[in-house]
């Protein structure tokens, strides 16, 4: 008979695993990135590639000759979501060099300073986008206009929705906003002459990849819940106050707001730990949004929000206790 | 709040009881449940019979120990128990089967009707002298949880059928096979702790079981005239259910505070439904608690069953009754895969506590790496008590025992859903356990130096 | 130049204004600290090992100031600085000290891969303390050196490291410093700190088994079996034989190594003598039990 093996209890396992979740999360955003094939063409596979293709090199060559880790992390999908998501976040026809350089921010900055998988404070991806947006402005606000299957670089650029909003409410001009897409086309992300980030574009795709990840509770509904929710009622008061102000479907269905909710925002790492603390942070990422949005400088919100409520995580837990069992609420 | 669904591998649901064969030497550990360890009564050479008492109560928090056999006592002596360390046991060599004649060996069925002579006092008398304890896996002595402190007033007696660790079957076929005898050990524990209402609370996964008991209690207690009202609660399955705060908690409604609270202090007396049996054998058939259910199970194992067995029978003799160890990796435990005992040996006895023997095979015998924490929040999601298993962890490996303790690290009730849900395969509970114990040795010693 | 002139004025009373807050907090929020204590923290090793006993360095020089004021520094002893700096913190302090003598952390196992056999393989967190709650560990003895390196991690020097091939940590006499950090990390209380002994010269039980003679036997080469024969050929009453186990006081020791000689199961070490320990005398064959059980 051979050795008996001990340990201690419990001696059961879900089986469920770091890499079951990050592939779980890879497998959510298939349908957004299909579409953003659908929709920006080469493009949008050239920088893809790129993007995920230098994410898992900087991780794998930081972890091997920088760190001399004997456990390499390249296989647990951590940086393939980074890689994934820092792509859906540029415009389609942003310069190989520009993707190489956010990579490096990305993985290298945002995510092995500070230890790597699960130390970091802030999402890599949205690190790697903030760092681009204020290195190359020019690139990182022109966004090609979809349908254009063959184009890379030289695609033609346009409008996004944001943009129409932003001016509109610069120049307190309801009417440019009638320019806007339909809801419908913006749910579906088909509006003839539309244009914006690579993820970004479809909301429907999005909105599927979030049901698949609540159905293998991959993620729980309170960070995608309380960031949409508090969107919509503080975007629909906006709305009711001054027409000016885009009416919350809009607000929900434009720019990053669903994938930051449903992708960027429920990084497991820079997220709090307990449900009171994630409605916390998911409400305060909604609210702050709205708020970058109209009446800040920049037409988009979401992950400069999402960035700040980062720096917000680690005082959240502090604080945010669950309730414990038996104990007296005061 | 929070708790996992394991997959049951309730292997041996349909295997009728089996009763095991006499070992032929019988290992009494003096230590078999919480408090001071028994003493011995016999010495070497003496004659024992089947419910001779060979170890006296060694306090009041203490039980005392019946021989399961007759034979001769071969040493007193040290062995390899379920803590994995040699401790005191008692070695009798098994001669025969010979029975004390105080006991009561018919199957009739003994009513409370019939004894007038049972008042609470003498119910509890009779189980303390009968050496029953909580036979769950806690082992805490029954008769202190009938008699509880003046502080508190019990209000029901609650009977803990659910069962909810993976494997283990013993407490089900308990019920299917000596329903009426739990019932009357129920209502001798309802009159011990004065209290007129019981509940039994079962997981929906025993659909038989809860039929046949509302039944039975139906018939018996829930009639006009009756002192008594049982109430048979179907519970969703869910662990750690099992847990005394939990079933509290599910079954009427109200959580213990943090300890030193205990369930009496919110006015429930609960007990397994292996101690209610026991409680009825003690009081009615005059017989002390030296046998138990015991499912003997594993997934790789030929023969899993369920014994009816002598307490003191090493475990290999119940392994080689199922069909022998398995080949290759194995992994031993006295009691079910959440919250068991590894064990590094098979000469390990029965003890009052060892509700199962479950061996685990291969794969799952063996941990994982761990790899690093990815702040997934499942553990405190899952964590039964509402506590920061993440937290803990770390503050235990960091030695913060100040910040653990803040923390309520003291609340935690070790039952392993964080380590079994973590997905980066984390020692989740290796290090609260560890931290806790060190908390609660601090808490100790700040209270024996304000004295 | 308007502008300028502003900001100069602005900035000007602000920090006027600082100054005054700042100048009244520090007067009225002073807290009156005995500047001998800095002054003892100076000569402390700033190890903050702990071994004192205290938190940290600050919190044994706060004793020792308190301690003088009292009249007395028993009890206060800096392991790691020694002799040397309580010398010099009792000359500061106006106090006598009682020389100590250098001493150094044995480990009392030597339950090697060889000489101990696996009876069952581990899979759990791997820390002493985690063995130890789940059980004797990989072999049949339940006192033995776990080998998973809890005083590794806890020396503060680097002086303790485990050998790889005998699984066991072995002590660097040069850099231990008797803090006593290993001692308190061990669960099952292996560690010891001994006189360092004259050249390093010791002699010491290397063996904490309390188990009947037969169990210890079987479950390692070299454990203490508790027969006594040492205890009988110390002509210093230095060995005691308690619970199976023999123990050797080491401040009775005369390092006359006859013990070692005796032992039957070379249960007891001696290190750093520059010959073999010499050949037992020849004795009466008398009959001795080899194990108490």
């Amino acid at each position: 008979m051979s050795k008996l093996i001990v340990s201690l209890s419990p001696h059961a396992h879900s089986r469920d695993s770091i890499e079951r979740n990050m592939y779980g999360v890879i497998i959510a955003l298939m349908p957004a990135l299909l579409a953003s094939f659908y929709f920006f063409g080469l493009g949008a596979v050239i920088v893809t590639a790129t993007s995920v293709a230098a994410c898992c090199f900087f991780e794998w060559a930081i972890c091997k000759y920088i760190l001399k880790r004997q456990q390499n992390t390249l296989l647990d999908g951590s940086a393939i979501i980074t890689g994934l998501l820092l792509a859906f976040n540029v415009p389609s026809n942003l310069p190989i060099w520009i993707i190489l350089i956010g990579a490096l921010f990305a993985i290298g900055v945002a995510k092995f300073t500070f230890g790597g998988l699960g130390n970091n404070i802030f999402n890599p991806a949205l690190v790697g986008r903030a760092a681009l947006l204020v290195a190359f402005p020019a690139q990182m606000t022109t966004w090609p206009k979809i349908g254009q299957w063959d184009t890379y670089l030289d695609a033609e650029t346009g409008a996004t929705p944001l943009s129409i909003i932003n001016s509109a409410i610069r120049m307190g001009d309801a009417s440019l906003l009638e320019q806007l897409p339909s809801s419908f086309d913006l749910f579906l992300g088909s509006s003839s002459g539309g244009a914006g980030a690579m993820g970004e574009i479809c909301a429907l795709a999005l909105l599927l990849g979030l049901a698949f990840m609540l159905y293998n509770r991959i993620i729980t509904w309170h960070i995608p819940v309380s960031i949409l929710g508090t969107a919509f009622v503080f975007s629909g008061l906006l709305h009711l106050a001054n027409p000016v102000y885009p009416d919350p479907f809009t607000v929900l269905l434009t720019g990053g707001m669903m994938l930051g909710a449903i992708f960027m925002a429920t990084d497991y790492v820079t997220s709090p730990m307990t449900p009171k603390g994630q409605l916390i942070y998911g409400v305060a990422i909604g609210f702050l949004t709205v708020v970058i949005r109209n009446w800040g400088a920049y037409p988009e919100g979401m992950s400069f929000a999402i960035l700040i409520m980062n720096a917000f995580t680690p005082l959240i837990n502090n604080y945010v206790k669950p309730k414990r069992f038996g104990e007296v609420s005061k | 709040m929070g708790g996992i669904h394991p997959a049951e591998n309730k292997l041996t649901h349909e295997v009728a009881t089996k009763v095991a064969a006499l070992p032929k030497q019988a290992i009494f550990p003096l230590g078999q449940h919480i408090g001071a360890p028994a003493k011995p009564v016999v010495q070497k050479g003496d004659k024992v019979k089947v419910g001779t008492m060979i170890a006296e109560a060694g306090g009041f928090v203490s039980a005392p120990i019946f021989s399961s056999v007759s034979g001769t006592v071969f040493k007193i002596d040290t062995a390899i128990d379920a803590t994995g360390y040699r401790k005191p046991v008692i070695i009798i060599n098994v001669e025969g089967d010979e029975w004390e004649e105080s006991i009561d060996r018919s199957d009739k069925l003994e009513l409370v009707a019939a004894h007038p002579e049972l008042t609470p006092e003498e119910i509890v008398k009779r189980v303390q002298n009968a050496g029953v304890v909580g036979m769950g896996g806690a082992c805490f002595p029954t008769f202190i949880k009938l008699t509880p402190p003046p502080t508190a007033k019990a209000e029901c007696v609650i009977i803990n059928a659910v069962e909810c660790e993976p494997y283990i079957t013993a407490d089900y076929r308990l019920m299917m096979e000596h329903a009426d005898e739990i019932l009357v050990g129920l209502e001798l524990l309802m009159i011990g702790a004065k209290v007129t209402k019981g509940y039994i609370g079962i997981e929906t996964n025993k659909p038989a079981a809860i039929e046949l008991l509302t039944k039975k209690c139906d018939e018996k207690f829930n009639i006009a005239g009756s002192k008594f009202n049982v109430e048979v609660v179907p519970l969703k399955q869910r662990y750690p259910q099992g847990g005394e705060k939990q079933l509290v908690d599910a079954v009427i409604n109200r959580q213990v505070p943090a300890p030193p609270a205990i369930p009496v202090n919110v006015g429930a007396i609960v007990q397994n439904v292996g101690t209610a049996f026991a409680v009825y054998e003690a009081v009615m058939k005059n017989k002390p608690l030296f046998e138990r259910y015991t499912t003997v199970t594993g997934k790789k194992l030929q023969n899993p069953g369920n014994f009816l067995v002598r307490m003191g029978t090493p475990m290999k003799d119940l392994i080689d009754a199922c069909g022998g160890m398995p080949e290759g990796d194995n992994k031993l435990l006295a009691g079910g895969p959440m919250m068991g005992k590894a064990l590094t040996s098979v000469e390990v006895p029965i003890c009052k506590g060892t509700n199962s023997v479950t061996i685990i095979s291969d794969d799952e015998a063996r941990r994982k790496d761990a790899q690093p924490c990815i702040r997934c929040a499942k553990c405190v999601g899952v964590c039964p008590m509402g506590l920061e298993p993440y937290l803990l962890a770390k503050l235990s490996e960091v030695k913060n025992w100040e910040r653990a303790e803040s923390e309520d690290i003291t609340s935690c009730i070790e039952c392993g859903s964080c380590q079994y849900t973590c997905p980066a395969y984390r020692p989740l509970l290796d290090n609260i356990r560890l931290g806790k114990s060190t908390v609660m040795g601090i808490i100790r010693a700040r209270a024996a130096a304000k004295k | 130049m308007n502008f300028i002139l502003i900001a100069v004025i602005v900035l000007g009373a602000i920090a006027l204004i600082a100054a005054i807050v700042l100048f009244a907090a520090s007067k009225k929020f002073a807290v009156y600290e005995d500047p001998r204590i800095a002054q003892v923290g100076e000569l402390l090793p700033g190890a903050n090992c702990g071994g004192c006993g205290f938190p940290g360095c600050s919190g044994m020089a706060d004793a020792l100031v308190k301690g003088a004021d009292a009249g007395s520094l028993d009890g206060l002893m800096c392991p790691v600085g020694g002799a040397e700096t309580m010398g010099k913190v009792a000359d500061l302090l106006g106090m006598a000290i009682a020389n100590s003598e250098p001493m150094v952390a044995v480990v009392r196992c030597n339950g090697t891969c060889e000489h101990r056999a696996k009876i069952a393989e581990y899979s759990g967190l791997r820390t002493c303390a985690a063995m130890h709650a789940c059980g004797a560990g990989e072999t049949a003895c339940g006192f033995g050196c776990l080998g998973c390196g809890d005083c590794v991690a806890a020396c503060q020097f680097g002086a303790i490291s485990l050998n790889p091939e005998t699984g066991i940590p072995e002590v660097d006499e040069e850099k231990c410093t008797s803090c006593g950090a290993c001692v308190k990390a061990c669960p099952r209380n292996i560690i010891e700190l001994r006189k360092k002994g004259p050249k390093g010269r010791r002699v010491f039980v290397s063996c904490v088994n309390k188990d009947k003679g037969p169990v210890a036997m079987k479950a390692c080469a070299v454990s203490c079996i508790g027969c006594g024969k040492c205890e009988k050929e110390c002509n210093f009453g230095a060995i005691t034989v308690e619970n199976n186990l023999a123990y050797i006081d080491h401040t009775k020791c005369r390092l006359c190594r006859k013990c070692v000689t005796v032992c039957p199961k070379h249960a007891i070490v001696d290190v750093n003598f520059p010959t073999p320990a010499p050949a037992p005398k020849p004795k009466e064959p008398k009959k001795e039990e080899e194990a108490k059980a």
